[in-house]
């Protein structure tokens, strides 16, 4: 039994052709596999690592570098909301907002709500300071950010299957 | 001041143009790479020489000398890496490019492979510029479509590949040793030079890395020549025979406590003072504290330097590391420069990347520090360990592989110069910073 979907394999070797190196795929698999099973476990890696032909452990190395991957301990929920907390953001409300949102949203920062709706972060800079504070919901930026818009923006995705609620 | 300047970086993002190809090249898009493609690759190296640009990134080296120290005659490949990583805290200027006008980006990369026999790009781009990545992809797919990447640029000889990659999160990878690695797809840890990347860089062949800014610059030193580059900014200094001056137009990103923060373009000595005139003063009617002029580790500039020019070497002479990405950061006079400080050392604690022992511990070492003074107790010691801790770290002490720990100790070392008196009040007044009410969430 195979954690990677053939889907998901083949677009990881559709990666190939843009690099000279199958290592260099690492990142873009991860990506991949991360944002498919919402979590990269000790299995995924595995996978991964035959594919790219590399020992499990460079791409644990790999993986365990970058904050961005979680493992099947700590899996994400529908959306994954950052609130930035560097310096232009906190200068403008930055940090009351992530609190605001930890508790509208039911999730501290790092996890995940018991509905599996929605993970919360705390973001170092996310290049979004015309528009401080900002947030960025899965990979789109939001400037110039409310609770009320995030909180809006979040709760019109569904519930996970197979959530606590 | 500077009434009679027009955009020209951010023409088309001011005219909320279709960032499509059609538009681009109706506008005059593309000219710059066919006249690049009629020059011999030495010679569009010299006209980049002969514009003055120099790399917007952050460090402000000459461009065209960087591509003039690739290996000759070498067999190739030799790559162009686009570092799209943009992650100092205060910078936000290649995301606007990227997402607005992204052709204008990609022509100046198909000038620059000419320059340096590059057939493949990479743009590393970090993983939350979404927009950027579908409006770039796009791009990309149009160029393959009308013959501008593929086998045969515009009917030339010349082949380009340009390939998104997109990172995960990391402020190491805008370093471009680190970047090297992370493309490799390692752990993003900044290499020993030499070999400096333009010798052994991406997969061990010669590799330049360049901005998004200074990139689009090129577009136009081609499309305009490198006398217009050349026509505005500021001369060097004649008294110091090492300033290679400060030439072209520059984007100006200013957030913080002003009343509209926002993006400028403007001919490079422009002061902090125009910029926060431009941005409509300072907010709720204060009065301005200090300016981090370039990005969060550049240091600060205090209310009587606001007439520094912000080019390569103003900041310099008034004690900051640089211009870096000229991102400023403005800082009102309610805010106490401890608190600001304490969030820059968490910053770079959290983006160290714990290759080098004084960087890893150092960082942590400011952080927790700061964070003694926050909880009212910190000392008039802790003032002279914050000092040793930031004099012993980084390249220019010659204790790490990379910058990223004097950007990190910089702004300490600034902060500790020009606003003692605010950590003094804090021993003094044993005031506590407010607790983060996150620790009493739920």
């Amino acid at each position: 039994m195979t954690v990677l979907t053939d889907e998901l394999r083949q677009r990881i070797v559709a990666e190939f052709p843009k690099y000279p190196t199958k290592r260099a795929v690492t990142l873009p698999a991860l990506h991949l596999v991360h944002e498919s099973l919402r979590a990269v476990s000790p299995a995924a890696m595995a996978e991964i690592a035959q594919l790219l032909e590399l020992h499990p452990a460079e791409v644990a190395d790999t993986m365990s570098f970058y904050g961005f991957f979680r493992d099947d301990s700590n899996p994400l929920g529908r959306r994954r909301v950052w609130v930035c907390r560097s310096l232009s953001c906190m200068l403008r409300g930055g940090e009351d907002l992530l609190v605001e949102l930890s508790e509208r949203l039911h999730c501290r920062p790092g996890s995940t709500s018991a509905d599996g709706r929605c993970s919360l972060e705390f973001a170092e800079c996310l290049g979004g300071c015309d528009g401080a504070p900002c947030v960025l919901i899965d990979d789109e930026l939001y400037l110039n950010a409310s609770a009320d818009e995030i909180v809006r923006l979040v709760e019109g995705a569904p519930a996970a299957e197979g959530s606590l609620s | 001041m500077n009434e009679n300047f027009h955009t020209v970086l951010l023409k088309r993002v001011e005219q909320h143009a279709n960032p499509g190809l059609e538009a681009y090249r109706a506008d005059g898009g593309y000219t710059g790479l066919r006249v690049a493609l009629q020059l011999s690759p030495a010679d569009v190296i010299e006209k980049v020489k002969q514009s003055g640009l120099r790399g917007r990134g952050g460090a402000g080296f000459p461009t065209g000398m960087k591509w003039s120290f690739l290996p000759k005659d070498h067999p190739g490949p030799i790559y162009l890496a686009v570092n799209a990583d943009e992650s100092e805290p205060g910078t936000f200027n290649n995301r606007v490019l990227m997402e607005k006008d992204p052709h204008q980006l990609l022509e100046g990369i198909a000038i620059a492979c000419r320059a340096i026999g590059a057939k493949t790009a990479y743009i590393y781009l970090r993983y939350e510029y979404g927009r950027s990545y579908r409006t770039l992809q796009r791009a990309i797919d149009e160029c393959y479509a009308a013959g501008i990447l593929g086998p045969r640029v515009l009917d030339t000889e010349q082949s380009l590949d340009i390939r998104l990659h997109r990172g995960a999160g990391a402020y190491i990878c805008g370093e471009e040793t680190g970047l090297i690695e992370s493309l490799e797809g390692k752990r993003a840890w900044p290499r020993i030079k030499p070999p400096f990347p333009a010798v052994e860089g991406l997969f061990r062949k010669p590799t330049i890395v360049n901005n998004v800014e200074t990139i689009a610059c090129v577009t136009h030193i081609f499309a305009r020549g490198p006398e217009w580059f050349r026509s505005m900014g500021v001369a060097p200094d004649p008294s110091n025979p090492r300033d290679l001056g400060s030439y072209g137009p520059k984007l100006y990103g200013v957030s913080g406590h002003v009343e509209r923060q926002g993006l400028f373009e403007l001919p490079l000595g422009v002061t902090s003072r125009e910029l926060i005139d431009r941005c409509g003063g300072i907010w709720k009617g204060r009065n301005v504290k200090a300016v981090i002029p370039g990005g969060l580790s550049t240091g600060f500039l205090t209310a009587d330097e606001m007439d520094v020019p912000l080019d390569f070497s103003g900041p310099v002479k008034a004690g900051c590391l640089g211009l870096g990405t000229a991102g400023l950061i403005v800082i009102d006079d309610q805010t106490n420069i401890v608190d600001v400080l304490f969030n820059s050392s968490r910053f770079y604690a959290h983006e160290s990347c714990g290759q080098c022992t004084p960087c890893r511990e150092g960082t942590r070492w400011m952080e927790k520090i700061l964070e003694r003074f926050r909880n009212g107790e910190g000392t008039e010691r802790d003032i002279d360990l914050l000092i040793e801790v930031s004099e012993t770290m980084g390249i220019i002490p010659g204790t790490t592989i990379c910058g990223l720990a004097d950007g990190a100790a910089w702004p300490v070392k600034s902060a500790l110069k020009k606003f003692r008196g605010d950590f003094v009040e804090y021993v003094r007044s044993g005031r506590r910073a407010p607790a983060s009410r996150l620790a009493l969430a739920h």
